[in-house]
């Protein structure tokens, strides 16, 4: 035991578990399978904290930083797939990232610190499913799929059924997420990410925003943090899309908003909080979004709340 | 259970049995006697148990030490090699440090900055150590003793 700076006793995991590191998909699926209670893991940032608290308890830890085809990140076919080993430093240091992809650069920068980006992964972000998760609104935005390997086979789930409540998603048992997958949007478009804490730098969110403004007048609205799981605001997005965006068209959205998402009160904010600035965020990501999608607005990864 | 593993610390090879369930920053400071990385928080947020690994800074409270395995680990001790070196001199010039215990992250995380960005602006110094909490500075003598190295 070590006594920490503040006086507590630090304890080192008690709980004990066997490790893996296999070389192959299929070879993590049949651990997976075998296993009664597996634990899978990437960075780490969040599963070594789980087991510490006792809110995990795996028999086995997979580790699948071995696995060398779920570390890419690659375009194909007008899309991006994001492997499951990818960090979000790799993500701020990708070059498709910020060529065709450059929200995802504005997200990645305001996820906690450095040393954590270096570690954690975006589907470690979104298997992890906590409302308060930077990458939801990111998935939830793009319409993009998760793909899971299983020892039957790969299927692909919508973003929209992937999140089924705090910390639940739609793995099951055995399964393994490979990665997750973001169609490019087929017109010319923009985007705007504003996460919301109390300080810039190394905090979770209080309200989380994506907004994608396409060419053809449309858009795509996206909240995090304000209900158990991401809110792809479609009300919203039916009132405005196509229409000429005037300040009262906005103001109208802005009261939309309140049947939109259910923020609570929590160590971080209050809910009201929560949803007053969830409106202020709303109109000033518009206006964001829509100025970079006529070349002009705040270049990428600069705050505008 | 218990997993022998070989990696590299500060420059010297090491072979060691480790439980899966060990932590990295345990490892480093009760068997191998690297003190610089302190436990703080225990869960991530406070930097104070910075290391790196392959270069990249990371939270050894939130590795195990049998990932570690075929690694590269430097602490604060494998920066000095041939006594202080200038980030840490520039500390100490600009009184960047009171209690000290949250300095060999603050080291560590502005080496990593530097390597990647030789001029950093105030904002970005910022940002790159916004991962290390320090409860006695204020932080200003820290970013001073990083832009005045840089300048």
């Amino acid at each position: 035991m070590e006594n920490n700076f503040f006086g507590e006793y630090k304890v080192p995991i008690i709980h004990k578990f066997d490790y893996l590191k296999p070389k192959s998909i299929d070879e993590a699926l049949t651990v997976l399978a075998q296993s009664k209670n597996p634990a899978i893991l990437a960075g780490g940032t969040d599963l070594v904290d789980m087991i510490k608290e006792n809110v995990v308890q795996p028999d086995v830890v997979v580790d699948i930083k071995g696995l060398d085809a779920l570390n890419q990140i690659k375009f194909e076919n007008d899309t991006l797939f994001i492997g499951a080993g990818v960090t979000f430093s790799d993500l701020i240091e990708s070059k498709i990232i910020k060529e065709k992809y450059p929200v995802i650069f504005e997200i990645a920068k305001t996820v906690a610190s450095v040393g954590i980006r270096n570690r954690a992964t975006v589907v470690g972000n979104i298997c992890s499913a906590l409302p308060c998760m930077d990458s939801g609104p990111l998935l939830s935005a793009y319409d993009a799929s998760v793909t899971i390997a299983g020892q039957k086979g790969t299927r692909n789930i919508p973003a929209a059924e992937w999140f089924i409540a705090p910390r639940k998603t739609a793995l099951q048992k055995g399964e393994l997420v490979t990665g997750v997958s973001l169609p490019y949007p087929k017109v010319k478009h923009a985007g705007c990410w504003i996460k919301l804490g109390r300080y810039t730098g190394e905090d979770l969110a209080q309200v989380n925003l994506l907004i994608l403004a396409m060419a053809d007048g449309t858009f795509r609205i996206s909240f995090g943090a304000v209900a158990p799981v991401p809110v792809r605001a479609k009300k919203i997005e039916k009132l405005i899309n196509g229409q000429a965006i005037t300040p009262s068209l906005i103001e109208k959205a802005k009261q939309l908003i309140e049947e939109e998402i259910k923020p609570i009160t929590d160590v971080r904010a209050t809910k009201e909080y929560r949803m007053h600035m969830a409106k202020v965020m709303f109109e000033r990501g518009m206006n964001a979004a829509i100025s970079r999608l006529n070349g002009c607005g705040p270049e990428y990864g600069t705050s505008v709340i | 259970m218990k997993k022998e593993i070989k990696f590299n610390l500060n420059g010297e090879a090491i072979t060691l049995e480790v439980n899966p369930n060990e932590v990295l920053l345990e490892v480093l400071r009760d068997r191998l006697g690297a003190k610089s990385p302190k436990c703080g928080c225990d869960k991530g947020d406070c930097g104070t148990c910075t290391v790196m690994i392959n270069g990249k800074t990371v939270r050894s409270c939130l590795v195990l030490a049998i990932e570690i395995d075929g690694q590269e680990v430097v602490t604060l001790e494998g920066l000095m090699d041939s006594g202080l070196t200038p980030l840490q001199k520039s500390f100490i010039e600009h009184n960047s440090f009171q209690c000290g215990f949250c300095a060999p992250g603050m080291i560590l995380s502005a080496t990593e900055l530097l390597a990647k960005n030789q001029k950093p602006k105030r904002e970005e110094i910022q940002e790159a150590l916004s991962g290390n909490l320090c409860r006695c500075t204020g932080y200003t003598p820290i970013i001073d003793a990083i832009t005045n190295l840089t300048k």
